[in-house]
């Protein structure tokens, strides 16, 4: 990986960290580090499904890990929020592990895999409200005490650096992801297992370290929540809204994409905010612009809002000569997938 | 190099391979024919790692692999082609190509380098940066060819690389498949184009409901009463003999 293939990455979060010196209500802050938050998750979703073409519906099981990690670690054990953190990324990492390795080696695929993971997020979720190590249905409350090294911030705009810089890591990961040998192989897994196994491939290997990585870079996600509002319940940690939240960011923006799960969360958010804008009285008008941005996207955009940019640049190229088009023409998404 | 010794797979009540043994010397092309539906694939998955054998054992350079994965399998250096072409459709034909070579090769531009190198050598060249979707169904048995090649295999196990193209297209890719053989990879070839298996093989195995019936070189292979009535069924044999000598 070179700095050139780093650019795109680089210029976006650049400018997308000089927002806090533009906008400084706390609203729009406080909306800004919810999406980033989302954002994050859904990066991590997008690694194991978008990449490898794995589709959880329970990433809410790798969130609330990191989330629950962070807090009882702090809370019981007094250990610090930043070790807490990595800690939570540890444990994510670890419970995709596992919940890969028991669903990976019996073979499932497509929706039975989508199902068991459904599942243990709601097996997390029953767990986490009846046993009193992670306070039961009460919650966790994180106590205020604003400090650098507690991982609070006076100012908001602290905080939304912070996960910004963890949203440019991600992105930075992925990145080398698609340039690497792990990324051919996982992407070889989801186009063709057998086809990529007939090639060397280890399949089952492949699978474990994307839903590893997936499961970290969620948890990583879950832990920075509870760190920015506090609070933590088993609804919210490993509530069915999370799991929803992640995958549908990354398949509005674009799946398998570097910067998909970010735009996704940015469209589906800033949409729902301005919808709450214009028709604050009824509630869930965001859920129903969620709703409908994903049948427009999946009914017109099936790669997403940066697929349809693609296809419309494509047809742009169209008086170019033929040299230039071939070259665009590896990008565009096979219409029989 | 492999050596299949008696290897049987029953799915149910089918027997589909029934005790079949087959020996490939390192170097050579061996033709493995066969009417449809007599275990030739069955066999080859057997060998790939895809299929596990009901009984029976294979050997390669030495090693017990019945029971071995297909991924290491391929690592050891036994390559494959799908007989119903199984492309990255999503990946350009230089992804797909490059997947294959990654098994020897970790980075990037030698992997990438690796696999411009065999699509110029089975006639992809000017297709490398297409979608593999898109391509044409030779183009797809190319393809599935290159990937295997990528992989850097020792025995290179090809199933019905041929079938579906027409004659001129056999006629091009026939001269690839020699030149693979010449540069050191031991072929083993399912395939039912007998002008191919005719001009190509040395050596010629047949299958016919799950049992080896015949082998030896392709002329005396067709020759065999046993095979000419495996194909075109009993008294054939005799009855064209009979038609022959009549007519002779």
């Amino acid at each position: 990986m070179t700095v050139r293939d780093l650019i795109p990455v680089l210029v976006l979060v650049g400018l997308a960290a000089l927002l806090p010196l533009v906008v400084t209500a706390s609203p729009v802050l406080n909306f800004l580090v919810f999406m980033l938050i989302v954002a994050l998750g859904a990066q991590g979703w997008n690694i194991l499904g978008g990449f490898g073409g794995q589709f959880s519906f329970g990433h809410a099981a790798f969130f609330g890990t990191g989330a629950y990690a962070t807090a009882i670690l702090q809370l019981r054990w007094g250990v610090n929020a930043w070790a807490g953190l990595a800690a939570a990324v540890a444990a994510g990492g670890a419970v995709g592990w596992a919940i890969g390795f028991l669903s990976f080696r019996s073979g499932l695929r497509g929706s039975y895999f989508a199902l068991v993971t459904l599942a243990f997020a709601e097996v997390f979720r029953i767990l986490a409200n009846a046993a009193p190590l992670t306070g039961g249905a009460a919650g966790l409350l994180i106590g205020l005490d604003v400090r650098p090294a507690n991982l609070q911030f006076a100012d908001r705009a602290v905080f939304y650096w912070l996960v910004l810089g963890f949203v440019a890591a991600v992105l930075v990961l992925t990145r080398w992801i698609q340039r690497s040998r792990f990324g051919a192989q996982l992407v070889a897994v989801r186009e063709n297992e057998d086809a990529a196994k007939a090639l060397g491939v280890d399949s089952l290997r492949v699978k474990l370290r994307a839903i590893a990585l997936s499961g970290a870079v969620t948890a990583l996600a879950g832990g920075l929540y509870a760190q920015y509002f506090l609070y933590i319940d088993a609804n919210i940690a490993y509530g069915g809204w999370i799991s929803v939240e992640l995958l549908l960011a990354p398949i509005i923006g674009g799946v398998g994409t570097v910067f998909g799960p970010v735009v996704g969360a940015l469209t589906l958010h800033g949409l729902g905010e301005v919808a709450k804008q214009f028709a604050g009285r009824i509630p869930g008008i965001d859920l129903i612009v969620f709703g409908t941005v994903l049948v427009l996207a999946v009914a017109f955009a099936r790669g997403g809002i940066l697929g349809l940019l693609e296809r419309l640049r494509d047809r742009g190229v169209g008086m170019l000569p033929p040299s230039a088009k071939s070259r665009t023409a590896k990008e565009v998404p096979n219409a029989g997938r | 190099m492999l050596v299949v010794d008696s290897v049987s797979k029953r799915f149910g009540g089918l027997m589909a391979v029934d005790g079949a043994s087959l020996t490939v010397t390192p170097g050579s092309i061996i033709g493995l024919i066969g009417p449809n539906g007599a275990g030739k694939t069955t066999l080859f998955s057997m060998i790939s790692g895809f299929i596990a054998p009901t009984d029976g054992g294979i050997r390669f350079e030495g090693a017990d692999i019945t029971a071995e994965e297909p991924h290491r399998r391929a690592a050891r250096g036994i390559g494959r082609t799908f007989q119903i072409v199984q492309p990255f459709a999503g990946l350009t034909v230089c992804e797909n190509i490059a997947v294959g070579a990654y098994l020897r090769h970790a980075k990037r531009a030698d992997a990438i380098a690796r696999a411009r190198a065999v699509a110029q050598r089975v006639g992809l060249g000017p297709e490398l940066d297409r979608p593999a979707g898109g391509l044409t169904v030779a183009g797809r048995k190319r393809l599935e060819l290159a990937r295997a090649l990528a992989t850097e295999p020792k025995l290179l196990l090809l199933d019905e690389v041929l079938a579906g193209l027409n004659p001129s297209e056999i006629r091009d890719i026939i001269p690839v498949i020699r030149g693979i053989r010449d540069e050191g990879v031991t072929i083993l070839m399912i395939e039912h184009v007998m002008q191919a298996v005719m001009t190509l093989c040395e050596h010629v195995h047949v299958l016919a409901q799950g049992r080896m019936i015949a082998e030896g070189p392709p002329a005396a292979v067709c020759a065999d009463a046993r095979v000419i009535e495996a194909y075109l069924g009993h008294g054939a044999a005799a009855r064209l003999a009979a038609e022959g000598a009549a007519h002779g």
